[in-house]
């Protein structure tokens, strides 16, 4: 992708020169931002993320975005469970924004007049204004920019939050979402060495609470409104009625299981704007999490399963070693089995007889 | 089999649906109101199918033995699977235990959120109520009645010896090719269409009970059995294609494999059996 930056500077100038130029301070003046240089990100559907330097070239810049909210029905299980949603850019979760330390953040959000609510987006990167949700609310019919600086690394979460009431129902509509703040040096290690991702999956961990009828059947609504005072009935009770990965029950299964080879080293970032999480890789391990998600921290080594609190977003650096299909759960097994809580990844390659093997398989138990 | 009674079979099976009356003498006396099942007898012949459970051979996943069995006897099964009005008869009789079903269903669809256990206790409830012998079929009898519809086993597509993830791979992405999307609301009896044998509904959205336990058999380099071990806390379902699921599961969804899309719903339909009756008539006329 040739990014408006690098045609600035032109093809002739290599990444080393580039990353020669001085790191930009903190305190540049309003007439430096106008002459930073831009680009603008189109953003991608989760779990996949836009293409991104994990290294950055040149000094910091400004990453544009641009995020539409749509509300709309969503289905969210197989029994065709609808969840009156509230989204960023269509989906549950929202886009994963990745930037660089130091870049400056720019986002541009759009509440089409189809709506029929306020909305805005609190960014837990930012500072000040409330995460920027004061400055942000918008009705139906209008939009709004919004700049904040990246000043620190790791992954934050995103949601919106319009006030009173009206925020934790947002956030259960679906309106959350995460971005990425790398350093500009990249990814670092326990030991402060350079580690690297071959590929990226942004998971987004919802908990829903739709109500029910009498007999026990899931409701549904005509629009959002109308099932606020039942919905919120449920949520007040604290017991989600689905636990799930972006967006319904089995989202990340079958057709859409993510894909990965022996060897791969794979970032999996899991955002949960609402609640505390477990994950865990069925069958494999994270290298380096970063449970509470922030890069100025070593990350924590081998980990079996990570702690996500709610209202946080954290990453597990893992290579597969082994071929097959993973399970990565929330590894509480009612959440991840009853509720919903379950993706698959199907790793290709040839299997180690050293790491496993079964050396006797199931026969009938020896007698005498 | 005497003589006789197979004369009383051609009889039933020139009728290909024989409807048996809207009442039936219960074991007390008493005329119930329950109606009698529709069923079709079908005709002896043979069957290639694979059988069900797992097979290995040199500790390998094996595809499952196929076998050809020749039915010597009819089979009379019931054109529907059990509906929701039957099961609500037995439920007020105190023969069965309410569904676990809480949807709105039609009552003339098939009863889901039914368990091996539940179907069981049905076929025993149905067996005293009409004086005849129910119960349900076996695997094998299951996929002759269903015939062209038998699905059958999801096998693995590939089998390397030194690379067991490359079966677990492949069958997921064969599963996944099937593109087979959740169909979760049961339909009025007969929605499904009927197959060549002249009976209805047969791998719809309800999976169906069998009698059939899970065994695992290890083969000898031969290809015969080793040695084999039933689980019969487990029993076979069929349907758009096999499962295996313990005996108290009633949801098909939660009693399934871990990948792959899992049953629908699960139900049961119920064969006459013929050993029971032949003796009960034999025994009414003092031959026994």
């Amino acid at each position: 992708m040739i990014t408006r930056r690098e045609a600035l500077f032109g093809a002739a100038i290599g990444a080393a020169a580039v990353a020669a130029l001085p790191a930009f301070s903190a305190t540049v003046t309003k007439a430096d931002i106008r002459g930073l240089a831009r680009e603008k990100i189109k953003l991608v559907a989760p779990p996949f993320v836009h293409p991104h330097d994990q290294v950055a070239k040149g000094g910091p810049k400004i990453v544009e975005f641009t995020m539409t909210i749509e509300e709309k029905p969503m289905i969210i299980d197989a029994d065709g469970t609808k969840l009156n949603a509230m989204t960023y850019n269509g989906s549950i979760p929202g886009p994963l924004m990745v930037v660089h330390q130091d870049d400056y953040l720019e986002l541009t959000l759009i509440n089409p007049d189809t709506n029929s609510l306020a909305h805005n987006i609190d960014f837990h990167a930012s500072t000040g204004a409330l995460g920027g949700g004061a400055l942000t609310l918008i009705n139906p019919g209008e939009q709004v920019t919004l700049r904040f600086k990246a000043t620190r690394t790791g992954t934050f979460v995103y949601h919106c939050a319009p006030g009173g009431a009206m925020i934790p129902w947002h956030v259960v509509s679906g309106m959350s979402g995460a971005i990425m703040v790398l350093p500009r040096d990249g990814l670092r290690n326990d030991k402060g060495e350079p580690v690297k991702y071959d590929k990226i999956f942004y998971i987004g961990e919802n908990d829903f609470y739709i109500p029910r009828d009498d007999k026990g059947n899931f409701k549904s609504y005509e629009s959002a409104g109308d099932g606020y005072d039942d919905i919120v009935k449920v949520m007040r009770g604290l017991i989600p009625t689905h636990v799930v990965f972006n967006g319904k029950v089995g989202s990340l299964t079958g057709d859409n299981a993510m894909k990965a080879k022996v060897g791969e080293t794979v970032l999996i970032v899991h955002s949960q704007a609402n609640r505390d999480t477990r994950p865990h890789l069925i069958g494999g391990h994270g290298d380096y999490v970063w449970e509470q998600g922030k890069f100025a921290n070593p990350p924590a080594k081998d980990l079996e399963t990570w702690f996500i609190r709610g209202g946080s977003a954290g990453s597990a650096l893992y290579t597969f070693l082994q071929p097959g299909v993973y399970a990565y759960v929330n590894h509480n097994l009612i959440e991840a089995v009853e509720l919903g809580a379950t993706a698959h990844f199907m790793v290709e390659g040839e299997w180690d007889d050293d790491l496993m093997t079964q050396v006797e398989p199931p026969k009938p138990v020896a007698t005498n | 089999m005497s003589p006789f009674i197979l004369k009383v079979f051609s009889v039933a099976m020139a009728a290909a649906t024989v409807p048996m009356g809207l009442t039936a003498i219960g074991r007390n006396g008493h005329r119930e109101p329950h109606p009698a099942a529709m069923t079709v007898t079908l005709v002896p012949g043979p069957i290639t199918y694979p059988l069900p459970g797992e097979f290995l051979r040199n500790g390998r996943p094996q595809a499952n033995l196929r076998l050809r069995r020749q039915f010597h006897e009819p089979i009379e099964i019931m054109t529907y699977q059990v509906s929701v009005s039957d099961y609500a008869d037995c439920v007020s009789a105190g023969g069965c235990q309410p569904a676990q079903e809480t949807r709105a269903i039609p009552s003339n669809a098939p009863v889901t959120g039914v368990s091996y256990l539940d179907a069981n206790a049905y076929a025993q409830w149905y067996s005293e109520v009409t004086g005849d012998d129910w119960r349900l079929p076996s695997d094998e009898e299951w996929a002759f009645a269903a015939a062209e519809r038998f699905a059958g086993e999801f096998e693995g597509v590939e089998n390397d010896a030194s690379n067991p993830a490359r079966r677990w791979l492949t069958s997921y992405k064969a599963e996944v090719d099937l593109n087979r999307k959740p169909d979760p609301l049961p339909r009025s009896r007969g929605s499904f269409g009927v197959n060549s044998q002249g009976l209805a509904d047969f791998s719809g959205n309800v999976w169906e009970w069998t009698s059939t336990c899970y065994v695992r058999t290890t083969l000898a380099v031969d290809g015969s059995v080793a040695s084999s071990v039933d689980n019969c806390g487990v029993h076979v379902l069929e349907g758009l294609h096999r499962a295996y699921m313990s005996n108290f599961v009633s949801d098909g969804k939660s009693g399934g494999c871990a990948v792959g899309t899992p049953p629908d719903n699960l139900g049961f339909r119920l064969v006459r059996d013929h050993s029971g009756w032949a003796s009960r008539i034999l025994g009414g006329l003092g031959i026994v």
